[in-house]
């Protein structure tokens, strides 16, 4: 089987003129299957969020290849890249930040059906519901990020990204600024959307319990290189590498 | 309720009435000067020597020019030369320094720095001096003083919007929109420019009255609006001659400019403390 989501080499190194060079990520590797979930777990500053951003293309990758359903995904600009985001989409951190303060949840959710030259009633009804299928009530549509707590928006977020029916899901730390209770139904959600969509996930998360629980396969990222990769279980209860010993510890 | 929690809302009602008053204020002016043809008591240029220098009566409110023409008419049809010349000279400063500044945030690199370098060129000049150079270089007329004008005004524009679209950019909502599939055009257009341009037009507001006042300066210095077209400064360099024989001559326009200038900043300085939201309450 051909893997969805297949990154060789991954490298990202910032300049900055008087200081020396950072690498934040030190060529990685890695595949995710289809329907897999993938957990990446590591500390603040290990690099995790940078690999969202150059798996999606946001931040441009100093080296190495993003292989995205076959197609090498890493030269792409402009039209090609937006092709390859009906694809691939992305749950931030900060939900309340990633929509536009400006304009209604449902603008932000309807955005991508909109750039593909739906309707203004075609796109209205799918939001609607989208909005239903994540917990939420059609007319959270017409709110805005400031007038909805932090676990409702972020099913918006999550409405938004499942839209266009993308095959893989990047959840970038996605359950970090909830409380806990929000934060299960959040997972909760995640979990049926893969079991209804079929989505592949990478699940990016500093939350080992949470990673446990939730994902096939788990990375462990330590100063811009994976480190140990495994079955959660496993790694948990047998880790070898010295850095996973001391972040289990850490937690236990 | 204690006070503390009532202020903000006082403020707000306070902001609220002033910004309908001065907004009104604004708008009565902006309407005159767009009719100010018909608003005349009398031909404003119309010469009538047998009656020049007149002083204020009944008739000639203001008195007559020293060639028998009428202050107030004169007064009321420059309202259009310097009210409009000066919103247009605002709307095109606005404009050009938004563009140059969203577009330099936005890119970055080379381009940015040589834009930005020129703009701290203009910047490091006496603005009025500049102006006069610009003007004395192309020769007087209102078409050169609104050039040689905006020539200097747009850094600051294009200073605030760089700025403004420099916070915008790494904001997770237009990376959330790069993702919906949304090219660089639409989420400038869409995303960036409705969240950037609060501060921008409260500039263009509060400059209103700043630049009315270089407009009128570089008339009165004889580089704006040529003679026998009516305009406030020019109208006062005319008579300034004559201010020690006849010293209400120079009065209606001046009036004219003080009342003007005075009514934009005001507004100005409201629109400011609407805009912001420390001073709005929630």
């Amino acid at each position: 089987m051909q893997p969805i989501l297949k990154v060789e080499n991954l490298t990202k190194v910032f300049k900055s003129s008087g200081r020396p060079d950072f690498t934040a990520v030190d060529h990685i590797g890695f595949e995710l299957m289809p329907g897999e979930c993938l957990g990446l777990i590591g500390e603040s500053g290990s690099g995790k969020s940078t690999v969202a951003n150059l798996i999606t293309r946001l931040t441009d990758m100093s080296e190495g290849k993003v292989i995205l359903d076959g197609q090498d995904i890493s030269r792409l600009s402009g039209r090609g890249l937006r092709d390859a985001y009906r694809k691939m989409q992305m749950v931030f951190q900060t939900p309340t930040e990633s929509f536009d303060p400006r304009r209604s949840l449902g603008d932000g959710i309807g955005e991508s059906l909109r750039n593909l030259g739906q309707s203004r009633a075609e796109v209205k009804a799918r939001v609607g519901s989208l909005l239903t299928q994540c917990g939420l009530t059609p007319d959270f549509a017409g709110r805005y990020p400031h007038q909805v707590s932090g676990g409702q928006c972020q099913r918006a977020a999550i409405a938004r990204a499942i839209a266009i029916e993308p095959r893989l899901l990047i959840c970038d730390e996605a359950t970090s600024a909830l409380d806990v209770t929000i934060q299960k139904e959040v997972v909760q959600l995640l979990g049926r959307l893969r079991e209804q969509l079929h989505l592949s996930i990478l699940f990016i998360c500093h939350d080992i319990a949470l990673v446990q629980q939730f994902c096939d396969r788990v990375l462990v990222m330590y100063k811009g290189k994976i480190v140990e990769e495994g079955v959660p279980d496993a790694v948990i209860r047998n880790p070898r590498n010295e850095y996973t010993k001391r972040l289990i510890e850490s937690i236990l | 309720m204690t006070p503390s929690i009532r202020k903000p809302r006082i403020i707000k009602n306070s902001v609220k009435k002033r910004l309908i008053l001065f907004g009104i204020l604004a708008a009565l002016l902006v309407i005159a000067s767009l009719l100010s043809d018909h608003l005349t008591p009398f031909d404003p240029y119309l010469q009538d020597l047998s009656n020049a220098k007149a002083a204020p009566s009944q008739q000639h409110i203001f008195g007559t020019d020293r060639y028998g023409r009428d202050m107030l008419s004169r007064v009321i049809v420059g309202s259009r030369t310097s009210i409009f010349s000066t919103l247009l000279l605002v709307a095109i400063i606005t404009a050009i320094g938004t563009v140059i500044g969203v577009f330099c945030g936005w890119h970055g690199k080379k381009i940015d720095t040589v834009l930005m370098r020129i703009s701290d060129m203009f910047l490091a000049f006496p603005g009025l001096v500049f102006a006069l150079a610009v003007a004395g270089v192309l020769g007087g007329g209102l078409h050169n003083a609104i050039f040689a004008l905006a020539a200097i005004s747009w850094p600051k524009y294009a200073r605030i919007a760089r700025s403004q679209t420099l916070a915008q950019k790494e904001t997770p909502y237009l990376r959330a929109a790069r993702l919906s599939g949304s090219g660089t055009v639409k989420i400038l257009a869409r995303h960036v420019l409705p969240n950037i341009i609060g501060p921008i037009l409260v500039t263009s507001m509060l400059d209103i009255g700043t630049m009315m006042m270089e407009l009128a300066g570089l008339s009165f210095l004889g580089l704006g609006a040529k003679p026998p077209i009516a305009e406030w400064g020019s109208m006062m360099s005319e008579n300034r001659a004559l201010f020690t024989t006849v010293p209400w001559i120079t009065l209606a326009p001046g009036l004219a400019i003080f009342i003007s200038v005075m009514v934009f900043n005001l507004l100005g300085d409201t629109v400011r403390d609407y805009a912001d939201p420390r001073t709005r309450g929630r």
